[in-house]
């Protein structure tokens, strides 16, 4: 008990020898973790994880293309064909290290190009179906028989997203400092004891699962630790996002869900190639993801973060030196346990004749593909479990990517 | 604000009363009972003040519904006396831009000149910004920025930053200012809705300095008359216009033009005097983005024209009716560099044959292609299925009953779009004024912050503090980002992050802890009372009754109501 609490206490000044940590966390119940990060407003995925050795890439996009690697503001090379964007740099370290894989030509088979479809299709993960209640991260949830702790499952935003809705016990809060009633204990006591007589099931189940969040986060707010790690997080509503998971994460408090959001894509004007406004964007959520890799340390070991966008931009630039709304796109999987260094999925090829509905990245990989694969191999879902996660989808191992190291 | 003193009805019988009463299905029209007029007062305005369920009592639903369906016949007075200090609300664009905005600009890239780092992109160039929150907001009890024009424009940068703060500042509390205080109550609750639904995000680029006038002169006037209209004075507004790029849209042939123009500028000649004025304002433009002139369609305002004003996600359109849409729209623009006025321009329009919906647009329509595009979309049964759907999920139910729907949306089609009728239709519906429709929405944020305000009779001399409260909330006025709007439904804005954000709002307004804000010190007792029966017009549960009883301060008293579980429904 003295070495738990004083290993803590070191952790929390942020000196702890790894050993210690290690220490603490093997103390605690770890679980793995899966982040899912949602770039919302539909990311141009042609320029995040650039097809720089296809010549119609350049031709299609004169003003916006991402110059070759070696060139001024060219690509970061990662196999000799894809390149990530430039500002993206600070992602390649992973990426050498293997913890790093793309799945480019990912997308839904269904052709809307609605954000708000779009977004609600990839979060229920019932593409084409929009009477589905509950989203896939709650379904999951639900799937994997708990006791019921609220801090399963954490979105660092404001609302509820879409993922996380449902009747498995899930949090939505702006950040975790703001996530506390200031009130004196009367009133704390006064409110709970409101909503748990009221007839509202909806505040009442809501409430009860807040009041029980904010006693484990207080019992737990010692061990909350600093940053790790040389990268600082972007000082940016994202970058603030990512950290509070990433405490969150290294605090023991049954964590494993988190979901955090990236908005800002939705660049159909001047959108700018190696610098301008997409390149800022990607310049935010690259530190942030890679502040976050950092300072999990090893809870990278048994971590996935998973970034996905609802649909991609089409392959040809516009009138506005923009991109219009398209389909297939690019996911990134970074962990500890991730097969990385490979840009995963079949090349669809950017020719007219290749595209779809001859002016978008088609889609050659199944989000859902990805998403079960995650569920099942990373977070160890039972097929029949999986199987609630995804209705309508046949979660077939044949189709995975071989995502993670066997 | 005036305190009615508690009527000496014990609020136990109140309560029981409700509790047993059969569910009537219909409000007695001529004198509801409270938790009916509550209902009226939840629903088509931002909740009751103490005293206003019995007004309602007095002069019956029909008679008060009709007076909001006219609110020029209300006197607002006392609202206007509020707005009155703010500087801005009453400028047109350009004067905005002039005075306010571009100060601003410059003086950022005076201080970026004088810090001489790495040039950083303004949020002017940057279409959108990250954070989706206006600029840190001065102190809430401070009064309103107002440095004069003159002394922003001149030298410290930042006070002229604050200039440009300062529509943003001022728009948001009289938005909030209106909620709570105006007498016409529908048309406010109809000026959000209509916002709502023609989305524009103050952090994108310039759109800021275009927001006062788009809520004022576009969206404002029509609310209760012309959906048509309001259409086009939307499309045709520099917020839309550059919120979603259509300003940018321009024919792919217009490049040729362009060089034809830019070679008729060195023969002088009256007839090539248009053709000048085209290639300024391509200039302009280019100068704007610091580029060549741009060419080729953009799609994204034809896209959510479709999807989101008009016929609705699934109202039956294809991808090639949003090219051909946005054909149809290549050319209306506005000049950034020289002006906020609409302009339609020739050169950059499309002028060949468009298809839309299955109807043949004639080429060589000009400016008229995009006018006959929203008359076919205002005539089309999806669009109205789609407004009367949204118009019902706002005033009757998050799932609201088919009937209802078909029956005001063929009022729609009817009227061609006379969002008077609509309304009416909706709000004189069996379905609305039944009493099951009552307490079944959970409130937006806006909705519990204006209707607690108005609950306690809360003076208000600064709504800042009620803005940010809205951003703490996650509805940062005039900064959603996407052109989707606020959710209308519930779930949502049912989070535990949100719950427990609303029970602190409560904590602090219940302990005049928001600066600015007031609840005037009176009798405990009383107040309680008021609550019970003037605001949640009995409904409560014994569990919240209990602990109001319990309160010993006003404080308290004020924050459990507030805070309470019965409270975030309407």
């Amino acid at each position: 008990m003295f070495l738990k609490s004083g290993a803590m206490a070191l952790v929390t000044l942020g000196f702890a020898p790894s050993f210690l940590a290690r220490t603490v966390e093997a103390a605690g119940t770890r679980k793995k973790l899966l982040i899912a990060i949602f770039q919302r407003g539909a990311v141009d995925g042609l320029n995040m994880v650039v097809p720089f050795g296809e010549d119609e890439y350049h031709r299609a996009r004169p003003t916006i293309a991402i110059a070759r690697p070696g060139r001024t503001d060219g690509a970061v090379d990662l196999d000799g064909f894809f390149g990530l964007h430039p500002r993206m740099a600070v992602l390649k370290p992973l990426w050498d290290q293997g913890h790093l894989a793309v799945v480019h030509a990912s997308g839904s088979h269904d052709a809307t190009r609605s954000h708000f479809d779009a977004q609600d299709y990839m979060e229920s993960a019932t593409p084409g179906v929009k009477s589905t209640r509950d989203g896939w991260l709650n379904r999951y949830l639900q799937a994997v028989d708990e006791a019921r702790n609220p801090l399963r499952g954490v979105a660092l935003t404001r609302q509820m997203p879409r993922a996380l809705q449902g009747p498995a016990s899930a949090l939505a809060m702006g950040s975790v400092s703001s996530f506390a009633v200031r009130g004196d204990m009367a009133a704390k006591a006064t409110f709970e004891a409101a909503y748990a007589g009221a007839a509202d099931r909806v505040l009442n189940g809501t409430a009860a699962e807040a009041f029980d969040a904010m006693r484990t986060l207080a019992r737990e707010a010692g061990t909350r630790s600093r940053p790790l790690g040389l990268t600082s997080y972007p000082r940016s509503p994202f970058g603030q996002a990512l950290q509070e998971i990433a405490s969150l994460a290294k605090a023991d408090v049954g964590l494993e869900v988190a979901f955090a959001e990236s908005t800002g894509w939705d660049h159909h004007a001047n959108e700018g190639g190696a610098t301008g406004q997409m390149a800022n964007r990607l310049d935010d959520f690259s530190h942030g993801i890679a502040a976050l890799a950092q300072d999990l340390g090893d809870r990278l070991a048994d971590t996935v973060i998973l970034t996905m966008s609802e649909f991609g931009r089409a392959v040809a630039e516009n009138g506005s030196r923009g991109t219009d709304h398209g389909h297939g796109n690019a996911m990134m999987i970074i962990g500890g346990a991730v097969k990385g260094r490979r840009v995963l999925g079949e090349w669809p090829g950017l020719a007219r004749e290749r595209r779809f509905e001859a002016r978008d990245l088609a889609v050659t990989t199944d989000f859902r593909d990805v998403f079960a694969e995650v569920v099942t191999a990373h977070l160890g879902a039972s097929p029949a479990a999986a199987a609630r996660v995804f209705p309508g989808y046949r979660v077939d191992p044949a189709r995975f990517r071989g995502l993670f190291r066997a | 604000m005036s305190h009615r003193p508690a009527r000496p009805v014990a609020a136990a019988v109140v309560i029981t009363l409700v509790l047993q009463a059969p569910a009537t299905g219909m409000l007695a029209l001529s004198a509801p009972s409270a938790p009916s007029a509550a209902h009226i007062l939840n629903r088509l305005g931002y909740g009751p003040r103490p005293g206003d369920i019995a007004r309602i009592q007095r002069i019956g639903v029909e008679a008060w519904i009709e007076q909001q369906l006219h609110p020029e016949r209300i006197d607002d007075r006392m609202l206007e006396a509020r707005l009155a200090a703010f500087e801005t609300l009453t400028l047109d664009s350009e004067t905005i831009v002039r005075e306010y905005h571009e100060p601003a600009i410059r003086a950022r890239r005076a201080r970026q000149l004088a810090q001489s780092g790495p040039p950083q992109p303004s949020p002017d160039v940057q279409g959108q910004r990250g954070d989706g929150r206006p600029a840190a907001s001065p102190s809430p009890a401070a009064p309103v920025p107002s440095a004069s024009p003159a002394s922003s424009a001149a030298s410290v940068p930042s006070a002229a930053s604050a200039s440009d703060r300062v529509i943003l500042v001022e728009l948001e509390q009289a938005k909030l200012l209106r909620a709570i205080y105006s007498e016409r109550q529908l048309q406010e609750v109809l000026v959000d809705f209509w916002f709502n639904h023609f989305n524009v995000f103050a952090g994108k680029g310039p759109t800021r300095a275009y927001i006062t006038s788009f809520e004022r002169d576009v969206i404002r006037p029509h609310v209760l008359g012309s959906f048509r209209q309001m259409l086009e004075a939307v499309a045709s507004s520099p917020a839309m216009l550059f919120y979603l790029d259509n300003w940018m849209n321009t024919s792919p042939e217009a490049a040729r033009a362009d060089r034809t123009l830019r070679q008729g500028q060195r023969r002088p000649g009256p007839t090539r005097a248009p053709g000048r004025a085209e290639a300024g304002a391509l200039r302009a433009q280019r100068q704007a983005e610091g580029r060549s002139p741009t060419r080729g369609i953009n799609e994204n305002y034809a896209r959510e024209l479709l999807e989101l004003h008009t016929l609705g996600v699934d109202g039956g359109y294809t991808q090639d009716d949003i090219v051909n849409v946005a054909r149809a729209f290549t050319g209306w623009t506005f000049r950034p560099r020289q002006g906020t006025a609409f302009h339609f321009s020739p050169a950059r329009h499309d002028d060949g044959e468009k298809r839309v919906l299955g109807q043949r647009i004639a080429g060589g329509g000009g400016i008229e292609d995009g006018r006959r595009v929203l008359d076919l979309l205002v005539a089309h049964p999806s669009t109205a299925r789609f407004i009367a759907t949204k118009l019902a999920q706002r005033f009757v139910a998050d799932e609201p009953p088919q009937a209802l729907v078909d029956r005001a949306a063929r009022r729609f089609a009817e009227t061609r779009g006379d969002l008077g009728e609509v309304t009416r239709a909706v709000i004189t519906s069996p379905e609305f004024l039944a009493a099951d429709a009552g307490r079944s929405k959970v409130k937006t944020p806006l909705e519990f912050v204006a209707s607690a305000i108005r609950a306690t009779g809360a003076e208000v001399r600064s709504a800042l503090p009620l803005a940010r409260a809205l951003r703490d909330l996650g509805m940062p006025l005039y900064f959603c980002q996407p052109p989707t709007g606020y959710d209308e439904v519930a779930d949502p804005w049912v989070s535990s992050g949100a719950l427990v954000a609303r029970m602190n709002f409560a904590l602090e307004l219940g302990a005049n802890r928001l600066r600015g804000v007031s609840i005037g010190d009176g009798d405990v007792t009383a107040l309680r009372e008021r609550i019970v029966q003037d605001v949640l017009a009995g409904h409560i549960s014994t569990t919240t009754r209990a602990a109001l009883d319990r309160a010993a301060t006003a404080d308290q008293a004020v924050a459990l109501a507030i805070g309470s579980p019965e409270f975030q429904r309407q």
